[in-house]
This record gives C-alpha cells, structure tokens and sequence, in this order.
C-alpha cells in the first residue's frame, strides 16, 4: 500500500513536470531474426492528446528485436479479435498483432484496452486494460511496450525505466532524470559546479553521485522521492565513484583520506566506513557484482589500469583483464554472465563486452570516446557516453552489438548516463 | 510533524486526481491501472557556491614578481610525479607555509579529458598527493594541506590538443580564501 500511494503521488508529480529539451534519438543497424509485427492504430485513440499506439510502435522499433509492419492503412480498425482480418496478417508474415481501443469515462479519464495477438495461431496472448489520465498516455504507453516485449521475447521489457544523465550547457550542470526513450526530462540537481557518477539505489527511489560545488568532490544520495539530499562522504581529500550494494544499504565508495584513492563501504547513510582495499596504487570505480559476493573495481596495482574482483569482504583481489594496457569502467549484467568495460585501443576508448565465463572479448562499438557504460536492467542494452561533433552526447547499443541509437539534446553537452532500474509493483 | 504534513500531502493529492484501478469484468484481459511507479523528483535542487574572498592575503602570495604568486604544476600523460623544476616553487611555498602557520593551502589535481572520468579523479589525486607529500618533507604542516582532486571535470582549455591537454594536467596550489 505504500508503494502504491507513493506510486500515485510519483505519477502526479511526474504529470505536472514542465517540458525541456528532450534527448532526440536516432538508430542505425538491426538485430538479427527480428520478429514481424504490427501495430494497429487504437481505435478511439484520437480522443487522447497524443497518439498511444505511436509510442508503442516507437518503443518496439527501438529495441531493435521486431520487424515494424506498416499498420496505416487498416480500415475498419480492430479492436476486438473477430474483427481481424488474420488471413492479410499471415500474408505479410506477421508473427504477432497489437490491436486496441481507447474509451472516455465518464470522470474524464480513459480507458486504454490492447490485444497482442498471435497471427499464425489467430489467437490471443496477451490483453490488459489501463484507467488513465490525458497525462498518463506515455507512461501506459510504455507499460503495453513492456508486455509485448516479454510475452514476445521471454525477456522483461525496459521501455517502462528511467535514466539518469548530466547536462552541462555553459557553465551549468544538471543531472537530469528522463524516460528510458529520453521523453519528460526532469532536472534533479542544478549546480555551477560539476556534477558526475550518479548511480541508481536498487529500488530507483535515490541516486547517488559526486558534486563539486564544495571545490572538491563529495559524495551525496538524493531522494528522488522527497527532493532531500544528504552527504554521505566529505571527508579529507576526495570522496568520489559511488556504487550500490544489491540490498540498498551500502555503498562502496573511493576515498583518500589515508592516502592514495582506496576502497571503502560506507552505509548509505554515511555511517561506519571502513576499508576494504589496501594498495599503495589507485582503486577505483567499485562495481557490486549481482551474486552479491563480490566487487568488481579498477586498479594500477599491475602497472597499468586493469580491471579486478575481490570478495565484498575485501581481501585478494584476481584480475580479470589482460589484453591492452587500459581497461577501466566496469559493469556486470545482471545475470552476472558479461562483463563490459572501456579499453584504450591506440588512442581510441572503445565499449567492450567479456563473457565472464568463456573469457571471449567483443568490441560493441568503433568509438573513438566512449565511457561510462551502464547496462539496461534486462541486460539486454548498454547506454554509454559519447562524442559527436566534438561534444558529449549519449549512445546505447545492443549486448551483441548489432543495434546503435545515439542520443542528443540540442546544443547541450550531454555525459555520465546511468540507466535506472526496474520497477517491481 | 514532518511526517504527518508527508502524509497530508500524499493524501490530498491521492483526493485530487488520483488514478485508481477500475473493475473491469470483461473477459480476456487484465485490468490495471498504469502505475509502474516511475519516481520523479518533486522539484529542482540548486546549489549555490560560496564565493571565494581572497582580499586579505599578504601581498607576497600575489606580486608576479614573487615565487609565491606561481600556483601550478605541470604533468606528462598518465604522469604523477613533480618534476624537478617545480622544486624550488614548492620550497618557497613549503617555507611560506612553515612560516605561516595560520595559512592553509588546498592543492587541486587536475587531468586531461582522456579516459574514465572517475579514473582521472584517482589520477589527478595522486598528483595532488604528491605535492602535499614534497610540501610536508619540506617543512609545511599536515592540518595545513588539504590534497583533493578535480579529475577532468574542470578543464582550464578546452580544446582537443596536445597544448591544451598539457594545460589541463596540473596541480593548482590554492591558499584560503582563495577558492
């Protein structure tokens, strides 16, 4: 119950946001056996200030796993499943339909009803209807991507997440909070000084991240929920790369206070720090491992920066990356089976994927400046930073590489995404 | 009290528009409402920094005739040692610094844009350190430093070149009141 209320006063809240300038998103590539499928206008969907089954269709389109059928030039429109004129969908080798309908209540609020249908089977495999406000269309929008996605693919859809990322433009910084589609972009923070490495609590209610604006970096957790913040590491020298232990009430944070840039847990809270590396050389980027076990991190101890794992405990450290002489950022999936990381090739910093088990390393991208990788919650996306044209913007690629988007705000500087988690209601 | 008035506020939103699931009979699909809960921050945070009110320092720290009014300290690539010309600015500080001991000094690192932001923050604090580390061998006092690092977040020159580069890895050496 006080998920749901806090549900309610989020989506309010969410509803009143003002506009801003919105992250574009363009893709290039497509994924391989991508899956056939149309999405029918609603039918009554006019009544709605924006079109429902256009988001859907976007949403789908930009995960790069379906086949967008033209839908266009249905007459009459479906809305039930005898309507459907299945013969015509099997002949344009659709695997599956979403059809719906839109209805006004009587309060004023609507009514949004869909199908997915299985086209070879003519049957139906999915249906759910909404009650919502004019407000809620993207918000529903994303909720019926996110079904069609799992019940098509057998993974949990994203569309319905949220991302975090900064903004410089002149001398101001902005960490901004935007839909998983760059839409509804929300400025949490709002300093003259930098702002970087914000990470997402578990339960998407807190970001942590490092703020400048004492001369020297901090580490802060923000409510998203209340607007609070609070200093969680301020101590003598840096406190910076803050990272979140599985359950929420932990970070493993990088401080100098005893010289040299170490490892260090520290409840969220900031009470009781205390050391978990002990190396006279950097350590850095701590990264919890979803087996809840260990601590993937970055360290100079072998000459040159590579990626290591320990026990959350501290203790040994293994190394994990060989090849080049600068391999840095990590992030495990969530199934704890890849590892991806940004390795200097040349002068190139390039995304790379490691299969944690066969070793197998894979390049994701032919950038020239990528950093700070995130992984989509299904593991199945990795958004990073970028440049274009000699400025910050935001990318996202598929794990196997296949399918690129590239995100831009216009005549922004856009660096240090974080892609938020899933919502469990 | 700060809770109830968050209760108050949750509730007379929940009484003005709030969405709540309809009973919806008909067969073949689920009823729900939209509420995956998407968190959004209630408002806008801003931080305002304190100015710098560096008016009452001696005189010697700002004449450009003085080795005291030279700040910083320049690096090579992936670079964290203080080259020996730097030596003799350090000394003079290191003695002003002995001599003052009201005075405190924070030493900003400073790198170039290239590779992980948070690695160059580790990078730029090892080179900060390790002008604190040669100002305490040198005579100045440990609760009279502060070594920190800015990482690549506040480049002096922004442009992709190798001059601009040199430029931004650095180690500035502020006095109170300066930052």
């Amino acid at each position: 119950m006080r998920f749901a209320i806090r549900s309610v006063l989020l989506l309010l809240l969410l509803a009143c946001a003002t506009a801003q300038a919105q992250l574009s998103i363009e893709i290039t590539g497509g994924g391989a056996n991508q899956i056939p499928v149309g999405v029918l206008r609603f039918v009554g969907e006019e009544a709605l200030p924006q079109s429902i089954s256009d988001i859907v269709e976007a949403d789908l389109q930009r995960s790069g796993r379906f086949r967008m059928l033209f839908a266009g030039n249905v007459t009459p429109l479906p809305s039930e499943v005898p309507q459907v004129d299945f013969g015509t969908w099997k002949s344009r080798n659709a695997d599956a339909l979403v059809i719906g309908s839109i209805v006004r209540l009587a309060d004023g609020r609507f009514e949004a009803r869909f199908r997915l249908l299985d086209v070879p089977k003519q049957t139906q495999i999915g249906g759910v209807a909404f009650t919502l406000t004019a407000q809620q269309v993207r918000t529903t929008a994303h909720r019926i991507a996110d079904i069609v996605y799992e019940k098509l693919t057998g993974d949990r859809g994203v569309f319905s997440t949220r991302i975090a990322y900064v903004v410089k433009q002149g001398s101001r910084f902005e960490l901004q909070i935007a839909d998983a589609d760059g839409a509804g972009p929300q400025t949490a923070l709002a300093s003259r000084e930098p702002i970087m490495s914000p990470a997402w609590s578990p339960d998407g209610t807190r970001l942590a991240y490092v703020s400048f604006e004492n001369k020297k970096p901090v580490v802060y957790v923000h409510s998203l929920v209340s607007g609070q913040r609070q200093v969680v590491a301020n101590f003598k020298g840096s406190n910076s790369a803050p990272a979140w232990s599985g359950d929420g009430k932990q970070l493993a944070v990088v401080l100098s206070k005893d010289g040299g840039s170490q490892i260090y847990l520290i409840g969220a809270d900031g009470s009781n720090p205390r050391r978990i590396t002990n190396s006279g050389a950097i350590d850095t980027e701590p990264f919890f491992a979803p087996d809840g076990q260990s601590i993937y991190f970055t360290s100079d101890r072998g000459g040159s920066p590579q990626i290591y794992r320990m026990s959350q405990s501290g203790g040994e450290a293994a190394r994990v990356t060989f090849d080049g002489s600068y391999n840095v950022s990590p992030r495990v999936s969530g199934d704890g089976k890849t590892l991806i990381y940004i390795s200097r090739d040349g002068g190139r910093f390039q995304l790379k994927a490691l299969d944690l088990a066969s070793k197998q390393g894979q390049a994701l991208t032919d950038g020239q400046h990528d950093e700070s990788p995130s992984f989509a919650p299904n593991g199945k996306m990795i958004l990073y930073a970028t440049q274009t044209n000699n400025r910050g913007s935001l990318a996202a690629v598929s794990s196997d590489g296949r399918v690129k988007q590239r995100l831009s705000v216009q005549a922004a500087d856009v660096r240090e995404p974080a892609w938020g988690p899933f919502f469990n209601n | 009290m700060k809770k109830l008035l968050a209760v108050a506020a949750v509730l007379a939103l929940l009484a003005g528009c709030a969405s709540t699931p309809k009973e919806e009979s008909k067969a073949a699909v689920e009823d729900r409402s939209p509420t995956t809960a998407v968190p959004s921050q209630p408002g806008v945070t801003t931080v305002v920094p304190v100015a710098p009110t560096g008016d009452q320092l001696p005189n010697a720290l700002k004449d450009p005739n003085n080795i005291l009014s030279k700040r910083s300290l320049y690096y090579d690539y992936d670079k964290y040692d203080v080259k020996d010309e730097y030596k003799p600015l350090l000394q003079a500080h290191a003695r002003f610094l002995a001599q003052n001991p009201k005075f405190k000094m924070l030493i900003q690192g400073n790198c170039d844009e290239r590779g992980s932001r948070e690695y160059n923050i580790a990078l730029g604090q090892k080179r900060a350190d390790g002008v604190k580390k040669m100002l305490l061998l040198m005579g100045a006092q440990e609760s009279q430093l502060e070594s920190v690092s800015l990482g690549e977040e506040k480049p002096r020159c922004t442009e992709a070149t190798e001059a601009c580069y040199g430029e931004n890895r650095r180690s500035d050496m502020l006095y109170g009141g300066e930052y």
